[in-house]
C-alpha cells in the first residue's frame, strides 16, 4: 500500500470519484488552477477540466447556494470553504436549506453535497483559523460530521460521504494535513460513516477524540501507560451520527471516560457525549466523566499551546478519572 | 453612465495610464487595453507634470511627508517578510505595490474621519499615528501588542487615530462602516468613514449589504476597493462579470468612480471629493483604486504557482513609489543622498521597534480570559483557576 499524507489521500479520493462519478465537482476559492491553499484539489482542474473544478467568486453563501442548486438539478458538488471559520457567511444556507431540504420537501428534494473544510488550530492562526465549530452544525438536524484523523481514513469517510445520500460535513484537521503520514489502501476504498475506530484498546480509562487530538490522547495515554493505567482510545471519525454502540461498550467495560476536543467546552459535543453516556451507562460509571477541550473564549494566537486540550493537560485528566 | 453600462467585460486588470508595456508585455496582461482607461482619474502624467484638472494641491511638505511614509511602509514590509522567513514572526500580509491607494485615500481623511481596515493598510495605521512599537508589537503578539497577542500578525488597531479593529473574515468592515457613519449622520455629526476591501470582498455578501444600506440612508461612507487584480489565486474577472468594479455602485444609487490606484496625487483627489460629498450630505461613494498586488496574497502564499512572475512586469513599471519619487526627485530636489538617510534612519528605526518587540514578553495566561466580556463570569473564572494550576504546554518560555 502506497504511503500518503492526508492532504494526498484527500485529493486521490476526490479524483477515484471524480472518474467514476461524473457528476461529482468541485467548487470554492482557489480550488482551480492552483488546487486550494494546502493544495488538496492539486491537479483536479488539469485532469477534469473547468467544468468539474471551479475557482468561484469570493462568497461562501454563493458557493453553498449555488451548490445547493446544482445538487437539486442532480449535479453532486463538492464545495470546499477555505478555512471552517469562514463558513459562517454560508450559514444561513446550510442550516436554513441545506439541512432542512428533503425533510421540508417531504423528501422530495433531498440536497446532496458534501462541504470540505480545514478545521482546528495548530498552524497559528489565531482566532479566524484555527476554530473547531463542528457543535454548530451538529446542532441542526439533518447534517452528517465527520472528521478523519488518519489518510486512509480521510480517503476512506471521503468516498462514503460523496456517495452517502445526506448533506455531510467533512472537516479536515489542517494540522495534521501533512503531519499525519500512513498506508492508504488504493483505489476504491470506503470507511462506513457512522463507525468508530477503537485505535487502542484498554481496560482503565476511555478516552474519545477525533482528528488532530486523538494524536494528543494516544501521547497522553502513552505516558498514562508508565503509570499502570491502561486507556482505551476511541476515533470518534463520524462526529454526527455518532457510533454510540462503541462508546457505550467501551464504557461499561471501563467505567471512566475522559472526552477531548478543540473547540470550546460549554455546549461542546464533548458535553452530548457525557449525556448520552450518563443516560445509557450511569450504572457503570466508576468516576465522574471528564472534558479536555479549548477554554470557552475566542481561539488565540500567542497562547494557542495553552489553549488546546493537548497531551499535558491531558493526562492529568485521565490520571485524575483513573484514581478518583 | 450609458458608458459604463457596456457588458463588454474589462475588469480583468491591466495598467492603465503610462502607456509604457512593449507588445510582448502587452499579451502577457490580461487586459492589456483598457477601453476604459479614459474614465480611470491620473493625475501624475508621463512627463511629471500634474494635471490640473485633477490635481489636489499639496504641499510640498505634504507631498514629502506622503513619499517618506511610502518608504517607510516599503521598508517596512520588506523586512516583516525577511523576519517571517527567519522564523521570527508567524506571518505578514504586506502592501508591496498598493502603498500610494493605501496612503492617498488614508491622507484625504479629515482629523475627525474614521477608517474601517481591511488587513493590507497598516501604512494607513501609520499615517493616523500608530506607533510603530504598537504595530511591531502585535507582529510578536506580545503583552505590549495592543490586542494582547489573540489575534494573527498584521490584525492590529488603534482607536486614538479612528483606527477600527482588522479581521480575516472578508467583507465585514464594509457594512460596518455604512452602520457607523449612518450613525453619525443620525446624530448630525460631520464626519466621513473609509472602508478599504479589495476586488475580492465585492463578491461578499457584506459589500451588496453596505452599498445598499449607505445608498438607501445616505450614509457617509467611502468604500474604496483595492483593485489588485487578485484575490489569493483568484483574478479579478473570477470575481465579476460587470464592466468595472466601480459601476458596481450604480445599482445602490451609489456614485462609482476609478482612480489610478499607483498615483498618489489622483487617490488623492478622488478621496477629497468623496469626503466632500459626503460632508455636503451627498451620501456614499464608491472608489475604485486600480492597483496590482506585487507580492504575494501573504508570506503563506506562493504566487508562482498561479502567475508567471513575468507578466508583473508592465505593473513594477508602474511601481507607485518610483512614480512618486521620479516627481520629488524632478520637483521638490529630492536626490539619492536625502533617500539614503532616509533608509538609514528608517532601517534604525524598525530594528530598534524588532529588538524591543522581541524582548518583551508573551501575554500573560489570564490576560486569555480577559475581554471575553465586560467582567469575567463563573466559568472563565473557574477555567482561568484550571489553566494557572495546570501542566504549561511545551515551548511557553515566559510563565
Ligand atoms: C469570508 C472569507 N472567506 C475567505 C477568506 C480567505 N481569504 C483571505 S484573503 C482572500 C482574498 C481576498 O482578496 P481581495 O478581497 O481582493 O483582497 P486582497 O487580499 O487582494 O487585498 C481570501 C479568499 C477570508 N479571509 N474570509
Ligand atoms: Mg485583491
Amino acid at each position: 500500500m502506497p504511503q500518503m499524507n492526508m492532504v494526498q489521500a484527500i485529493n486521490d479520493a476526490l479524483r477515484i470519484e471524480m472518474r467514476r462519478d461524473h457528476r461529482v465537482v468541485v467548487l470554492g476559492e482557489d480550488v482551480g488552477k492552483v488546487g486550494g491553499v494546502f493544495r488538496v484539489t492539486q491537479g483536479l482542474y488539469d485532469e477534469f477540466g473547468d467544468d468539474r473544478v471551479i475557482d468561484t467568486p469570493l462568497s461562501e453563501g454563493g458557493i453553498i447556494g449555488t451548490a445547493i442548486g446544482m445538487a437539486l438539478y442532480g449535479l453532486v458538488p463538492v464545495p470546499e470553504i477555505q478555512f471552517s471559520d469562514f463558513i459562517f457567511p454560508a450559514y444561513d444556507q446550510i442550516v436554513s436549506e441545506l439541512a432542512k431540504y428533503r425533510y421540508r420537501s417531504g423528501g422530495e428534494y433531498p440536497a446532496k453535497l458534501v462541504i470540505r473544510t480545514p478545521v482546528g488550530g495548530g498552524i497559528r492562526g489565531g482566532h479566524y483559523h484555527s476554530q473547531s465549530p463542528e457543535a454548530q452544525f451538529i446542532h441542526v438536524a439533518g447534517l452528517k460530521v465527520v472528521c478523519p484523523a488518519s489518510p486512509a481514513d480521510a480517503k476512506g469517510l471521503l468516498l462514503a460521504s460523496i456517495r452517502d445520500p445526506d448533506p455531510v460535513l467533512f472537516f479536515e484537521p489542517k494540522r495534521i494535513y501533512r503531519a499525519a503520514k500512513g498506508e492508504v489502501p488504493e483505489g476504491d476504498f470506503v470507511v462506513p460513516l457512522g463507525k468508530a475506530n477503537v485505535v487502542k484498546p484498554g481496560v482503565h480509562v476511555t478516552v474519545i477524540a477525533w482528528g488532530a487530538m486523538l494524536y494528543e490522547a494516544l501521547e497522553a495515554s502513552n505516558q498514562a501507560g508508565k503509570q499502570g493505567i491502561d486507556c482505551e482510545v476511541i476515533d470518534l471519525r463520524t462526529l454526527w451520527p455518532l457510533d454510540i454502540d462503541t462508546i457505550i461498550a467501551s464504557v461499561k467495560k471501563t467505567g471512566r471516560v475522559v472526552v477531548v476536543h478543540e473547540a470550546p467546552k460549554s455546549c461542546g459535543l464533548g458535553g452530548e457525549i457525557v449525556s448520552l453516556i450518563n443516560e445509557k451507562a450511569f450504572l457503570h460509571l466508576e468516576a465522574p466523566p471528564k472534558r479536555v477541550t479549548g477554554f470557552d473564549t475566542p481561539f488565540p494566537y500567542t497562547l494557542e499551546n495553552e489553549y488546546l486540550p493537548l497531551a499535558h493537560r491531558i493526562l492529568p485528566a485521565i490520571v485524575e478519572t483513573a484514581r478518583y | 453612465m450609458t458608458a459604463l453600462l457596456q457588458s463588454e467585460s474589462r475588469t480583468s486588470h491591466a495598467p492603465v495610464g503610462e502607456n509604457n508595456a512593449n507588445d510582448a508585455d502587452r499579451s502577457a496582461v490580461r487586459r492589456p487595453d483598457d477601453a476604459l482607461a479614459g474614465d480611470v482619474i491620473r493625475t501624475l502624467r508621463h512627463d511629471g507634470t500634474l494635471d490640473p484638472a485633477h490635481d489636489p494641491k499639496l504641499t510640498r511638505d505634504e507631498i514629502l511627508g506622503l513619499y517618506k511614509l511610502m518608504v517607510r511602509v516599503r521598508i517596512l514590509d520588506d523586512r516583516l517578510v525577511a523576519l517571517q522567513r527567519q522564523g521570527r514572526i508567524g506571518f505578514h500580509i504586506g502592501s508591496l505595490g498598493e502603498e500610494a491607494a493605501i496612503l492617498g485615500s488614508a491622507f484625504a481623511m479629515r482629523e475627525n474621519d474614521w477608517i474601517f481596515p481591511c488587513y493590507r493598510e497598516f501604512g494607513a495605521a501609520l499615517l493616523r499615528g500608530m506607533p510603530l512599537q504598537r504595530y511591531v508589537d502585535n507582529m510578536f503578539g506580545n503583552a505590549n501588542d495592543p490586542v494582547k497577542g489573540r489575534q494573527m500578525p498584521d490584525h492590529y488597531t488603534y482607536k486614538k487615530g479612528h483606527f477600527g479593529s482588522i479581521s480575516s473574515p472578508i467583507g465585514t468592515q464594509i457594512t460596518q462602516a455604512a452602520g457607523f457613519a449612518w450613525a453619525a449622520k443620525i446624530k448630525k455629526e460631520d464626519i466621513a468613514v473609509l472602508s478599504y476591501f479589495g476586488d475580492g470582498a465585492t463578491s461578499s455578501n457584506d459589500f451588496h449589504n453596505g452599498l445598499n444600506f449607505a445608498g438607501v440612508f445616505r450614509a457617509p461612507t467611502i468604500f474604496f476597493c483595492r483593485n489588485n487584480g487578485w484575490a489569493i489565486s483568484v483574478p479579478t474577472e473570477r470575481q465579476t462579470a460587470s464592466a468595472t468594479f466601480a459601476e458596481k455602485g450604480i445599482a445602490y444609487g451609489v456614485p462609482g468612480v476609478r482612480v489610478d490606484g499607483n498615483d498618489i496625487f489622483a487617490v488623492v483627489k478622488a478621496t477629497r471629493d468623496a469626503v466632500a460629498r459626503a460632508s455636503r450630505g451627498e451620501g456614499p461613494t464608491l472608489i475604485e483604486a486600480l492597483t496590482y498586488r506585487l507580492s504575494g496574497h501573504s508570506t503563506s502564499d506562493d504566487p508562482k504557482a498561479y502567475r508567471p512572475d513575468n507578466t508583473l512586469d508592465p505593473w513594477r513599471a508602474l511601481d507607485p513609489l518610483a512614480r512618486t519619487r521620479r516627481y520629488v526627485e524632478q520637483h521638490l530636489g529630492w536626490n539619492d543622498d536625502a533617500q539614503r538617510a532616509l533608509e538609514t534612519e528608517m532601517d534604525a528605526e524598525i530594528k530598534a521597534a524588532v529588538a524591543a518587540a522581541e524582548k518583551t514578553e508573551l501575554p500573560s495566561l489570564d490576560s486569555l480570559f480577559e475581554d471575553v466580556f465586560a467582567s469575567l463570569p463563573w466559568h472563565l473564572e473557574e477555567q482561568r483557576e484550571e489553566l494557572r494550576k495546570g501542566p504549561r504546554a511545551k515551548g511557553h518560555g515566559a510563565h
